[in-house]
């Protein structure tokens, strides 16, 4: 399986009932695919929707509702919209239950870099900065490694921050760790994975969780 | 009243090199095209950007980026328009990157007569550089300065002729906000309606806030 299919359906898990819950572009809005049965949450689109559905086809298109990436989406029949002070007053208020998103680092205090790769690559923070420092709860869904097996999950980030300690959980197709005032803590590990492969793509310290689960499937090859 | 609807060919004298201009819109949703045309047509150099992102190739934003007439641009996203990133290293166009967020609410203090914000987005980051810090009932925050502009460019669903607008969907955005924050305020809108025709419940933005409707073609 596609190691972002299993990040993605690993962090399905993470959402409640009821949750309003911000998803960043890439792996995190593939989360919405595999939440589970029964559960019902509440997304909320910085660019001012709060109950998106998901991405429109032909039939369904109008050109006045688009995401965070300028993509035409639906929206359910209790969404509402609003202006971006309102949006971002939702995210920095603390009204959001969850946000989930991409980096390019995290490192053991829980900071994470997303927003820029100096010289190389420049996007921007959009609105990751507030999101972070916002919403409740801080899920970093991302592949463990970069191209090559180089880490990403570090002792400290390199790269310039989006966040300074506002991690609470990373997600990986690897492992699953907490962010604790003692560390990073391997909660989970993946089916079949021996701890030895995710220290040795991990650079930051981490411990395990005396009662550590499995998750997901033995991968291939 | 006075009527306020002038011509694009009027409207192009509102712009002149060196200006500070807001542009509404998020990913070219809610932009004005229009206006856009005008910009381009009356080819102003040196002038400034406040806007959410510059858009994709194309669209919105991305033409006057393409036209390597802009001297800087005040935004918080720019990584769906290649241009911007290539200008910017080439160190033909300063960027100031500012969260979303900020943004937003340093353009609400522009408009609604406020010294600044403060906020804890940033704290820890380069954003915080060179900004004050303020403790209030035990937390840090970065206090963010207004901003104003000179012009703002509004794009409506629908515009009455006294100016009042409302914005379908998602192309609200930073629309109602930079209308209260630019000494002149151009709006351009898919529908231009009689005074009376829209619900003043649904109404986004007051028309006291609107000089100018701009209608018709590039």
């Amino acid at each position: 399986m596609d190691p972002k299919e299993i990040i993605a359906r690993r962090a399905a898990e993470e959402l409640s009932d009821g949750n309003v819950v911000n998803l960043g572009i890439g792996v995190p809005t593939m989360v919405a695919n595999y939440i589970p049965s029964g559960i019902h949450i509440i997304l909320q689109s910085e660019n001012g929707i709060m109950g998106m559905d998901k991405m429109a086809d032909e039939s369904h298109r109008d050109p006045h509702i688009v995401n965070a990436g300028g993509t035409n989406v639906t929206v359910k029949n209790y969404a509402c919209y609003f202006d971006s002070a309102t949006s971002f007053g939702i995210i920095r208020g603390g009204h959001l239950d969850q946000t989930m998103l991409g980096a390019l680092e995290v490192d053991e205090e829980g900071s994470l870099a997303s927003h820029i790769i100096p010289k190389k690559m420049i996007p921007g923070m959009g609105g990751a900065m507030d999101l972070v420092v916002g919403a409740k709860r801080v899920v970093v869904v991302m592949t463990h490694t970069a191209k090559g097996d180089a880490p990403k999950i570090l002792k400290r980030c390199r790269l310039p921050l989006t966040a300074y300690r506002k991690v609470d959980r990373i997600i990986t197709e690897l492992a699953v760790f907490d962010v604790t005032p003692g560390g990073l803590l391997l909660k989970e590990k993946r089916k079949g994975l021996q701890l030895e492969e995710i220290r040795n793509k991990t650079e930051a310290n981490f411990t395990v969780a005396v009662d550590l689960k499995e998750f997901g499937e033995v991968q291939e090859g | 009243m006075q009527i306020k609807i002038i011509s694009y060919q009027e409207a192009l004298r509102h712009f002149c090199d060196g200006m500070t201009l807001m542009i509404a819109g998020f990913m070219a949703n809610g932009s004005s095209e229009l206006l856009i045309d005008a910009i381009l047509e009356k080819g102003i150099c040196d002038y400034t950007i406040i806007c959410n992102d510059t858009a994709m190739p194309g669209f919105g934003i991305s033409r006057l980026i393409d036209s390597k007439r802009v001297k800087k641009i005040i935004t918080s996203h720019i990584g769906m328009n290649p241009e911007t990133g290539r200008q910017m290293s080439a160190g033909e166009l300063e960027v100031e990157l500012v969260p979303q967020g900020t943004l937003a609410e340093r353009i609400r203090c522009g408009g609604h007569g406020l010294g600044g914000v403060l906020t804890p987005t940033g704290l820890g980051t380069h954003v915080a550089e060179g900004k004050r810090i303020l403790e209030v009932e035990g937390k840090e925050y970065l206090l963010e300065t207004p901003l104003r502009a000179d012009v703002a460019i509004l794009h409506g669903t629908r515009i009455d002729s006294f100016g009042n607008v409302y914005y379908a969907g998602t192309t609200r955005n930073f629309n109602p906000l930079m209308a209260m924050a630019a000494d002149l305020v151009l709006a351009t809108a898919e529908e231009v309606v009689e005074i009376g025709t829209l619900e003043p419940e649904c109404i986004m933005t007051s028309g006291i806030f609107v000089d100018y409707i701009v209608k018709g073609d590039s």
